[in-house]
């Protein structure tokens, strides 16, 4: 473990392959929730905190539970009941402690379980640092980092695309257009700056 | 009958790519060929009558408190079924569909449908439903992968279009075209859409128009 692979994994995570942009993970939300940025920071915050949390409840299911057992073909049922799990209780503490934020969610809070950017972070996780032989420690603060990284890339994709549609309201699109089809040309353009960020190169 | 409209309801009327925008991720991105399109199809397809027969037939004796994490766990047996199968017999196409398998338990559309469908109708239905939806998402995913195809690699299903002299556009096979193709395919359909409207409206008008006039 080192600083440099560590920072190339957060540079990786939020620019070169970002969740939204160059993944397509998490585009139901990032669709839906995207309409103003006061909705999509706090879209963003709990995305954050879930896919941190998941990445670190995966971890200790799949190197605690699923590997002693051998049974790490049931990771994916295994994963998504944690997460569900998860989400319910992050809902019900946003309820708790914010009515409003609640109320400006809506339903995009329990869909959080049907995010497969959250979902997705799991599967990339044990695929990229738990079946490649990293040793505990290496793998623990790798997965933890590119849980949050992956999450502040979604929210930076999320944040941004609000700003651009909230400009796109005062604009005469085509008829035809309004809506989700301007969003994904809109997301495409995005798309192609992102594309930018594979040239860095860290490490 | 009304299987027969359960069962043709996705290809367009309720499309759910384009019309209800469901299950976007996976629609993007493995539609880099039409290969990997009818596979990803195929499994969701697979995925969504298996999930849609159990939970129609399970649908009154799970408590309505419980129900979503039923459901999901009925998804993600299947979804691991079609995991580990294919990881089995096809090898190539396992791999390049990569982690988009297991991420089928989180496609909105399986759940969409068990939670507003098959938890509620007969099981008859909700195999057509299972059905036509599954295939409507199997028309969209190919069409966006087709499109993709042709113009970023010259190719369809792996044979060659157009002569050597083709020129690929590598930027639909990268991430942008993605988008930009499903935004203009949703907006091409909501011109077909606003067409069809006037149609009906002008027929109306005249219709009352001759009523009005006699």
């Amino acid at each position: 473990m080192d600083l440099g692979q560590l920072l190339a994994i957060i540079i990786g995570a939020i620019f070169v392959s970002n969740f939204v942009l160059a993944r397509f993970l998490g585009l139901c939300p990032f669709v839906g929730v995207s309409k103003d940025s006061d909705s999509a920071l706090g879209m963003g915050m709990a995305v954050i905190f879930v896919m941190t949390m998941a990445s670190l409840v995966t971890w200790f299911i799949y190197n605690y539970v699923l590997v002693p057992l051998e049974i790490t073909y049931l990771r994916t049922i295994a994963f998504i009941l944690v997460i569900a799990a998860l989400v319910q209780f992050v809902e019900m503490v946003i309820e708790k402690t914010s009515p409003t934020l609640h109320k400006s969610l809506g339903i995009y809070l329990p869909l959080i379980t049907t995010n497969c950017a959250v979902l997705g972070v799991a599967v990339v996780n044990v695929d990229s640092f738990m079946t490649t032989g990293l040793s505990r420690n290496a793998s623990f603060i790798y997965t933890i980092v590119h849980g949050f990284a992956a999450g502040l890339g979604f929210t930076l994709a999320l944040i941004l695309m609000a700003a651009i549609r909230e400009r796109l309201d005062l604009i005469d699109v085509p008829e035809s257009m309004r809506g989700i089809p301007i969003t994904f040309i809109v997301a495409g353009l995005m798309a192609i700056a992102f594309l930018g960020f594979s040239g860095l190169k860290i490490g | 009958m009304s299987a027969l409209r359960e069962l043709t309801k996705g290809f367009y009327r309720e499309n759910p790519v384009f019309r209800l925008a469901l299950g976007l991720c996976p629609a993007l991105a493995v539609s880099t060929s039409v290969e990997n399109a009818l596979g990803m199809g195929a499994a969701a397809t697979f995925v969504l009558l298996g999930s849609n027969i159990v939970i129609s037939l399970l649908g009154k004796v799970i408590p309505a408190k419980v129900r979503i994490p039923c459901f999901v766990v009925v998804i993600a047996s299947f979804v691991t079924i079609v995991e580990l199968v294919m990881g089995a017999y096809l090898p190539e196409l396992s791999k390049s569909l990569g982690i988009f398998i297991p991420l089928i338990v989180v496609n909105c559309i399986i759940l969409g449908r068990a939670e507003a469908f098959a938890s509620k109708n007969g099981l008859w239905l909700s195999i057509m439903d299972g059905l036509g939806m599954g295939l409507g998402f199997t028309f969209a995913i190919v069409l966006i992968g087709a499109i993709r195809e042709i113009l970023g690699d010259g190719k369809f299903f792996g044979y060659m279009v157009f002569g050597p002299g083709f020129q690929p556009v590598l930027i639909m096979i990268l991430a942008p075209g993605a988008f930009i193709t499903i935004g203009l395919l949703m907006g091409y359909f909501n011109i077909l859409d606003a067409k069809k409207k006037r149609k009906a409206e002008a027929a109306a008008a005249a219709g009352s128009n001759a009523r009005g006039g006699r």
